[in-house]
């Protein structure tokens, strides 16, 4: 018998994602929660990553890098929770599958001046099956419009949570991440039920 | 006499291409890391790590004790994610590290699993 007792536990890591907009709030939303100030890293995406067949020349080749900050929550010795803010400005985050696979949920920041911003992490996370909250970032405490009137305008489904905050606020960052969770658990509980049911 | 590699790393900074670390390769043939892969140094190994590249050792320093996310490792030596899965690869056939994959996506998070992180987050 060998004995493998000097091997340190290895817990199970867990990932949300916190999208939106570039300067909507995702990196102090990730700060608020995180027990460590966020990391910083990076990846580069090329053809290869994106699954482009090209058959041009090197020099016309794609790539570009992508950034993105993240910090972890550990939930208990053996349960690791990490949240990713993903690459702002950049719309090329869609394609690093990494990212995205696997993530047991996300948040969708959003400022009311620009919902629009937020359209396409929305859009992505609907098409993924992602389950997702949107989080109303109000800047300075203005609540310049309701929650319901942020639905209606994203055309959210009415399972998807919507919760006015400040990000800034560890709180306030603690309850959008608790809405992307219960639409998470929301999904499992369906899903759970069916598998019963058959 | 092996020592001023690391000098030379520092002193070109990221004008270094990070792939020349890897001989070039931009993923590992063997694995499939992901960002939330855990790493953890194989603590019986400590002795056999004297000819490995100042990255790899690095990653055994940062590691050992403790698991870190393969995005945590890439962080921390400042190296994009891709060159770190690969030096993760070769550090686990060497090995020299144990690894957990996060759940798969095959198997969707459970009701109780999905509960645990909320009463973890209420309790912050």
């Amino acid at each position: 018998m060998v004995s493998v007792s000097s091997e340190p536990v290895m817990p199970t890591a867990l990932k949300i994602l916190i999208a939106g907009g570039f300067g909507v709030g995702k990196t102090t939303m990730v700060a608020a929660v995180s027990e460590v100030p966020p990391l910083e890293t990076e990846e580069r995406m090329t053809e290869a990553s994106l699954g482009v067949d090209d058959l041009s020349g090197v020099e016309g080749k794609f790539s570009t890098t992508v950034a993105m900050d993240f910090g972890r929550i550990t939930i208990a010795p053996e349960l690791v929770l990490y949240l990713f803010g993903t690459p702002g400005q950049d719309r090329f985050w869609f394609m690093w599958d990494d990212l995205a696979t696997g993530a047991l949920g996300a948040v969708v920041l959003a400022d009311t001046r620009r919902l629009e911003a937020s359209f396409a992490s929305i859009d992505f996370f609907e098409a993924r099956g992602i389950p997702f909250a949107v989080g109303v970032n109000c800047f300075h405490g203005q609540r310049d419009c309701s929650a319901e009137q942020v639905r209606a305008a994203l055309d959210l489904d009415a399972s998807t949570p919507v919760v006015l905050c400040d990000v800034r606020d560890r709180a306030s960052s603690k309850q959008v991440l608790l809405s992307a969770l219960e639409a998470a658990r929301a999904r499992a509980t369906a899903e759970r039920d069916v598998t019963y049911a058959i | 006499m092996p020592e001023p590699r690391r000098h030379d790393v520092e002193q070109a900074g990221r004008y270094l291409r990070p792939y020349a670390i890897t001989g070039g390769r931009t993923q590992h043939s063997q694995y499939a890391f992901t960002l939330i892969t855990l790493v953890v140094a194989r603590s019986a190994h400590g002795s056999a790590t004297g000819h490995l590249e100042p990255e790899s050792a690095h990653i055994l320093d940062l590691c050992r004790d403790r698991a870190l996310a393969v995005a945590e490792i890439a962080a921390l030596l400042d190296l994009p994610v891709s060159v770190v899965k690969v030096l993760c690869g070769d550090l686990l056939d060497a090995s020299l590290i144990l690894v957990q994959s996060p759940p798969g996506q095959e198997s969707r998070p459970s009701v109780e699993l999905i509960e645990r992180v909320m009463d973890g987050i209420r309790q912050l």
